[in-house]
C-alpha cells in the first residue's frame, strides 16, 4: 500500500484520471471520448457573448436603490434631486408598477406559508439590499450618481437577525402571514417505534453541525437587457439565467402577458451554480420598465450587489441522533433541521427547497429503516436563499458523515468499517430507501474501499503518529454520499410545487448539407453541452460531432424546457436528444433503404455514410440523403423526406450517482490554518459522455465545497447588515489554497437513461465539506478538540484547541508538546 | 456638462484617439468604446482579475484603471492572442487541458499568464501556482488552468 502522503498515484487501468482521459474512440462511438470542447475557441478568443457585451444605441442604464436597513417601512422617497441630474430619464418606484404582480413561489401543502416577493418594495422592506427604486439614465455612471441623490426615509421595525432571534418569544415578524416566522415546517417521516429503538440501542450517537450562509458567486454576476419590440408586441429580455423558459413564465405572469409575448434570450452565461436557476426580481423589473418606458433597459449587477442582494444559501443547523447496535449497524435516525431562508421565498422552487431536501435526503447511501426528521424554514431579515449547487446535500452529508465518524469512534470500528457495514451493498440495488426513493445500481462500498486505499488508510495511524511526534497535526477525513440527480416530473411533483419541472424536450434537425442542429431547453453555463450533446447525436446519426451545432437559450427558438440545474442536463436533455436522434436516424435509414433498395433494418449509419450492413458497395453519403430529403423529395415516397427533423421528450425517473471523497489536511496548532495535503474523489456517474468534462465538473465542485469548508461566509451583524461586500471579505478559494485533485471513476451504467449516463454536476460540492471537516477533526482529535461548524476558520481552530486545553489541560496540552 | 479628456492609446497594435470622461474605467473604454468585449468585469474591486489586460506589457486590472491613465500607452487584450480559427499557443493549451468552463474569467487568466510566461519562460510548478492564484475562477478548481500553463510553458521551452 502506498503511503498516505505520497500524493497522486497512477490510476488503475480501468479508470480515467483527471486530465489524462484519452481522446480515442471508445468502442463504437463518440460517447466516452474526451473531445476538446466546441465552445472553447470562441470563449478563449474573447468572442463570447455575455449579456453585458450587448449595448444598443439609446439604452437606458438601470441602477437600483436598495434598502439600507434590514426591517422597516418606507416612509417617503424623494426623487427630486435625482431627476434633476442631466441624463436621468426616470425614477421608478413600486407606485409606477401597479399591475405588475409580485413573484410568489407556492408549495401546495399545508406546512407551507406562501409569501409575496414584490418587484420593488412597496411600503415594507425586509432585508438590506431589497430593491426600492430604479434610476434610469443614459449611462451607468450618471445612473449611479443619481441613485446616490435619491432620498429614502424609513420607519424602523424590529430586526430578525437569525434563526434563534426568529423563534424567540416576542420576536419581530418578517411576514404577517407567518407570525411565528416559520414558513415551512415539515415532518416528512416519523417511523413508528423510533423512540423504542433509541431507548434500547447499544450506542446512541449525537452530533450537531451548522453551516454558514454562503453564495454561489458566479464570476459573471446577474445581468439583464430588456426591450419592447413594437413590431412583435413582445418584451425581449436578455438575461444571464440557467432557466430561460422559467424566466419567461415568471415575467409573463407578473406582467400579465401571454407567454408568447415574452421572449427570453440567455446568451453565454458566466457561471450560475443554482443562483441563476430561480427568477430574480431584477429580471422582472427590467422587463416591466422596458415595457413601461418603451426603451431598452440594461441592468448589470455589481459585485457588492451580488454579495449582499443576490440569492444566498445554506445557513443550516442540524441536530442528528443515530441509534447503532453493538455491531455498528444504524438502527434509527432522528433529525431536527433549521434553515435560515431569509426574507423571501424564491420563485419557483420556494424557500422550501433547502428545507425539504435536507430532511428527505439525510439518510444518503446508508441502509436505514427507521427515521424521523423535522425540518423548518425560518424567515429572517436577511437576503433570500435559493438553490446553490448541491442545495442541502452538502450540509446533510456533513451531518451524516460527522455522525458516522462519531459512530466509528464509539463503536471502535473506525471510520471506514462503520461506513462499510452500513452502506447499501451492490446486491441490494435497486434499493428503495426509507423515504421511498429507488436507488439505481452504484458502487457505494467499492468507492469507499478504493478511496480509503488510495489515501493509504491502512497505514494512516502510523503516518499520523509520526507527524504528531514532529509537532504536526495531520487528519484524514472521508465522506460517502449518494447524489440524486435529474429529478423528473414525478419527483418534483411530490414537492407540491405549483410549477413542476422535470422533463426535457429536444429537436434534432438535419439541414440540406447534412449538418445537424440540436435545439434543447437546457442551458449550458460552463458544462460544455455543445460538446457532450454533439457526441450523443453523432453516435446515433453516424456523423462526426463537428457536424452538430447546439442551439439553446432562446425561448423563441428551442422547445419548452426547464433549463440547467439539479444535475439534470445530461440525463434529461441528453436523453431527449438521444431519443430524437434515434428517430432522425430511423428517417435517414428509411431514405437510404429506398435509394439503395434495401430493407431499412439492414441499413447502418456510420462514418458519415449509410450502407447495408457489411456491404460497402451500397454506401451513400449522409449528405446525399440530406440533399435528397430536402431538395429532391419528389424521388421519395410520401412520408419520407420533406425535411429531416425529429422531436422527443424525456422525463427521467431519477438517477443516483455515488462517490466517496477523502481529504488529508495539516492543521497548524499555532495559527489555526488548515492546509489541504491531498484530495481524492472516487465517483460513479454511470456512462461518462465526455470524461474530461466530467472531471472538470468534479474538480470545480470540489473547489466550491472546499471554499464552503474553509473560507466562505456571509456574516450579518445583529442589525441585519451584511458585512461581506467584496471578494476582499468573501474569500473564494484560489489556486494556492487547493491541492491537485485525484479523481477516479467507477462506471455503473444506469438502465434508466437512454445513454446510461447519470447526472453528476453537484457531487464535488456535496462531498467536500464533510471530507474536509472530518479531516480537520481527525487532526484535532489528537489534542482533544473538535469543531462542528463550517467554514473552519483559523480562529475557530485556535479557539477549539484552547477550549480543549482548558477542559483537560494535562492531556490536551501534553499531546501537542 | 461633464469634463472630458482626449486620449491616444494603442490597443492590440492599433492606434485610437478617444474622448473620455476622466472617471471612465479602462475596462469600459475597451469594452464599450472600442467594442473589445473579451475583457470581462467580474468584481470591480481588483480582486478577481477577470478584467486583466496588459498595459505596456504588464498585467493590470482594467476595472481599477481609468482610461485617461493609459494615454500614450499600449494595451493588449485577449483579442490579440489568437482567433477562433488560429488559437495562440496558450489558448490551445487551455482547450487541450480543459482550463475553462463558462469562460468568463478566462481572458483575465490568459493575459495574466501571457505576461508571466514572457518574463518567466521556464517556471516551476510553484511559481505557476502562485501566479494563477492572482485571479479567481469559480468553475474549474484551477486544475485545468494549472495544467494548461504547465503545458504552455513546456511547449515554449521545447520549441
Amino acid at each position: 500500500m502506498r503511503d498516505a502522503l505520497s500524493g497522486p498515484a497512477a490510476a488503475a487501468p480501468a479508470e480515467a484520471q483527471a486530465g489524462t482521459a484519452p481522446e480515442v474512440p471508445a468502442a463504437g462511438g463518440w460517447i466516452g471520448r474526451s473531445l476538446r470542447r466546441a465552445e472553447d475557441r470562441y470563449l478563449l478568443t474573447g468572442r463570447g457573448s455575455f449579456v453585458d457585451d450587448h449595448e444598443a444605441p439609446g439604452t437606458l442604464h438601470l441602477v437600483l436603490v436598495r434598502s439600507d436597513i434590514a426591517s422597516g417601512t418606507i416612509e417617503a422617497i424623494d426623487a427630486t434631486a435625482a431627476l434633476r441630474q442631466p441624463g436621468v430619464a426616470a425614477v421608478i418606484t413600486a407606485a409606477d408598477l401597479a399591475g405588475v404582480a409580485p413573484l410568489r413561489g407556492v408549495l401546495a401543502r399545508p406546512e407551507f406559508v406562501a409569501t409575496d416577493m414584490p418587484i420593488l418594495a412597496a411600503g415594507r422592506v425586509r432585508h438590506v439590499g431589497e430593491p426600492i427604486a430604479a434610476v434610469l439614465a443614459d449611462s451607468p455612471y450618471t445612473a449611479e450618481d443619481a441613485a446616490e441623490l435619491l432620498e429614502v426615509s424609513y420607519g424602523k421595525l424590529p430586526v430578525v437577525a437569525g434563526v434563534a432571534d426568529a423563534l424567540a418569544d416576542g420576536a419581530g415578524v418578517v411576514h404577517e402571514a407567518a407570525p411565528d416566522n416559520v414558513l415551512v415546517d415539515v415532518t416528512p417521516i416519523s417511523s413508528p417505534g423510533l423512540d423504542d429503538i433509541f431507548t434500547s440501542a447499544t450506542h446512541v450517537v449525537e452530533v450537531g453541525v451548522s453551516t454558514a450562509r454562503i453564495t454561489a458567486a458566479p464570476l459573471e454576476g446577474r445581468a439583464c437587457v430588456a426591450a419592447f419590440d413594437e413590431r412583435t408586441g413582445q418584451v425581449v429580455l436578455q438575461t444571464s439565467t440557467q432557466v430561460p423558459h422559467t424566466v419567461r413564465t415568471a415575467v409573463a405572469l407578473s406582467l400579465g402577458m401571454d407567454e408568447h409575448q415574452v421572449r427570453v434570450i440567455s446568451p453565454d452565461v458566466g457561471g450560475g451554480f443554482g443562483q441563476k436557476c430561480v427568477v430574480a426580481r431584477e429580471e422582472v423589473l427590467a422587463a416591466a420598465v422596458a415595457r413601461l418606458l418603451r426603451r431598452t433597459v440594461k441592468w448589470v449587477e455589481d459585485r457588492r450587489e451580488g454579495l449582499t442582494s443576490g440569492f444566498q444559501a445554506r445557513e443550516q443547523f442540524y441536530n442528528v441522533r443515530g441509534a447503532f447496535d453493538a455491531t455498528g449497524h444504524l438502527l434509527g435516525l432522528d433529525a431536527d433541521i433549521r434553515c435560515d431562508v431569509g426574507a423571501y421565498s424564491c420563485y419557483p422552487v420556494t424557500c422550501g427547497v433547502e428545507v425539504l431536501m435536507a430532511a428527505n435526503e439525510l439518510p444518503g447511501p446508508y441502509r436505514l429503516r427507521v427515521y424521523r426528521a423535522r425540518s423548518r424554514g425560518i424567515a429572517t431579515n436577511k437576503t433570500p436563499i435559493a438553490p446553490y449547487r448541491g442545495v442541502s446535500r452538502p450540509q446533510a452529508v456533513l451531518a451524516m458523515e460527522r455522525l458516522m465518524d462519531e459512530a466509528g469512534r464509539v463503536t471502535g470500528l473506525g471510520a471506514v468499517e462503520v461506513r462499510d457495514r452500513n452502506l447499501v451493498d451492490a446486491q441490494e440495488f435497486p434499493y428503495r430507501n426509507v423515504m421511498g426513493a429507488s436507488y439505481d445500481a452504484g458502487t457505494y462500498r467499492e468507492s469507499l474501499a478504493r478511496c480509503a486505499e488510495l489515501l493509504g488508510h491502512g497505514s494512516w495511524p502510523g503516518v499520523q503518529a509520526r507527524a504528531l511526534a514532529e509537532g504536526r497535526l495531520l487528519g484524514l477525513g472521508l465522506a460517502c454520499f449518494v447524489e440524486p440527480t435529474a429529478y423528473g416530473t414525478a419527483s418534483f411533483g411530490m414537492r407540491k410545487m405549483t410549477i413542476v419541472p422535470g422533463y426535457e424536450r429536444a429537436t434534432v434537425r438535419m439541414d440540406p448539407s447534412g449538418s445537424v442542429i440540436v435545439m434543447a431547453g437546457t442551458h449550458s453555463h460552463g458544462q460544455g453541452h455543445a460538446t457532450s450533446y454533439a457526441q450523443i447525436a453523432a453516435d446515433a446519426l453516424g456523423i462526426d460531432p463537428g457536424r452538430v451545432r447546439l442551439r439553446q437559450g432562446d425561448t423563441e427558438l428551442v422547445p419548452h424546457g426547464w433549463g440547467t440545474f439539479a444535475s439534470r442536463s445530461i440525463v434529461a436533455g441528453g436523453g431527449a436528444i438521444a431519443r430524437a436522434s434515434a428517430d432522425l436516424a430511423g428517417q435517414l435509414r428509411a431514405i437510404a433503404a429506398h435509394l439503395i433498395e434495401a430493407a431499412p433494418g439492414d441499413v447502418e449509419l456510420a462514418d458519415g455514410r449509410a450502407q447495408v450492413r457489411g456491404d460497402p458497395a451500397t454506401s451513400v453519403p449522409i449528405e446525399e440523403l440530406a440533399r435528397t430529403a430536402h431538395h429532391a423529395a419528389h424521388l421519395l415516397p410520401d412520408g419520407l423526406g420533406r425535411g429531416l427533423e425529429a422531436t422527443a421528450a424525456f422525463d427521467p425517473e431519477g438517477t443516483f450517482s455515488n462517490a466517496t471523497h477523502g481529504a488529508i489536511v495539516e492543521v497548524s496548532p499555532d495559527t489555526g490554518a488548515v492546509r489541504l495535503v491531498r484530495y481524492v474523489v472516487v465517483e460513479d456517474c454511470g456512462v461518462m459522455i465526455n470524461p474530461m468534462i466530467v472531471d472538470g465538473q468534479v474538480a470545480g465542485g470540489v473547489a466550491q465545497g472546499i471554499g464552503a469548508a474553509l473560507f466562505e461566509e456571509l456574516p450579518f451583524d445583529e442589525s441585519g447588515q451584511p458585512v461581506s461586500g467584496s471578494f476582499v471579505d468573501y474569500l473564494l478559494p484560489t489556486a494556492a489554497d487547493l491541492p491537485d485533485f485525484e479523481i477516479h471513476h467507477f462506471c455503473t451504467p444506469t438502465t434508466r437513461t437512454p445513454t446510461g449516463a447519470k447526472g453528476m454536476g453537484e457531487g464535488g460540492t456535496i462531498g467536500a465539506p464533510a471530507a474536509v471537516l472530518n479531516a480537520v477533526n481527525d487532526a484535532l482529535a489528537q489534542v482533544g478538540a473538535d469543531v462542528g461548524r463550517i467554514p473552519v476558520r483559523p480562529g475557530d481552530v485556535v479557539a477549539a484547541i484552547a477550549a480543549a486545553v482548558s477542559r483537560d489541560p494535562v492531556d490536551s496540552g501534553g499531546k501537542t508538546q | 456638462m461633464t469634463d472630458v479628456q482626449s486620449i491616444r492609446i494603442t490597443v492590440n497594435g492599433t492606434d485610437h484617439e478617444l474622448v473620455v470622461e476622466p472617471r471612465r474605467t479602462l475596462a469600459d473604454v475597451l469594452r464599450h468604446d472600442l467594442a473589445l468585449t473579451g475583457t470581462h468585469v467580474g468584481c470591480e474591486h481588483g480582486i478577481c482579475g477577470a478584467c486583466t489586460v496588459l498595459v505596456d506589457g504588464l498585467p493590470a486590472r482594467s476595472c481599477l484603471m481609468f482610461g485617461v491613465q493609459v494615454d500614450g500607452r499600449s494595451v493588449e487584450t485577449v483579442e490579440a492572442l489568437g482567433t477562433p480559427e488560429a488559437l495562440g499557443p496558450l489558448q490551445q493549451a487551455f482547450t487541450n487541458h480543459h482550463g475553462l468552463q463558462c469562460g468568463f474569467c478566462t481572458p483575465g487568466f490568459l493575459m495574466l499568464v501571457t505576461a508571466f510566461l514572457r518574463e518567466t519562460p521556464s517556471p516551476s510548478d510553484d511559481e505557476i501556482r502562485e501566479v494563477v492564484a492572482s485571479n479567481l475562477c469559480r468553475c474549474t478548481g484551477y486544475q485545468g488552468i494549472l495544467r494548461a500553463v504547465r503545458a504552455a510553458a513546456d511547449a515554449r521551452a521545447g520549441s
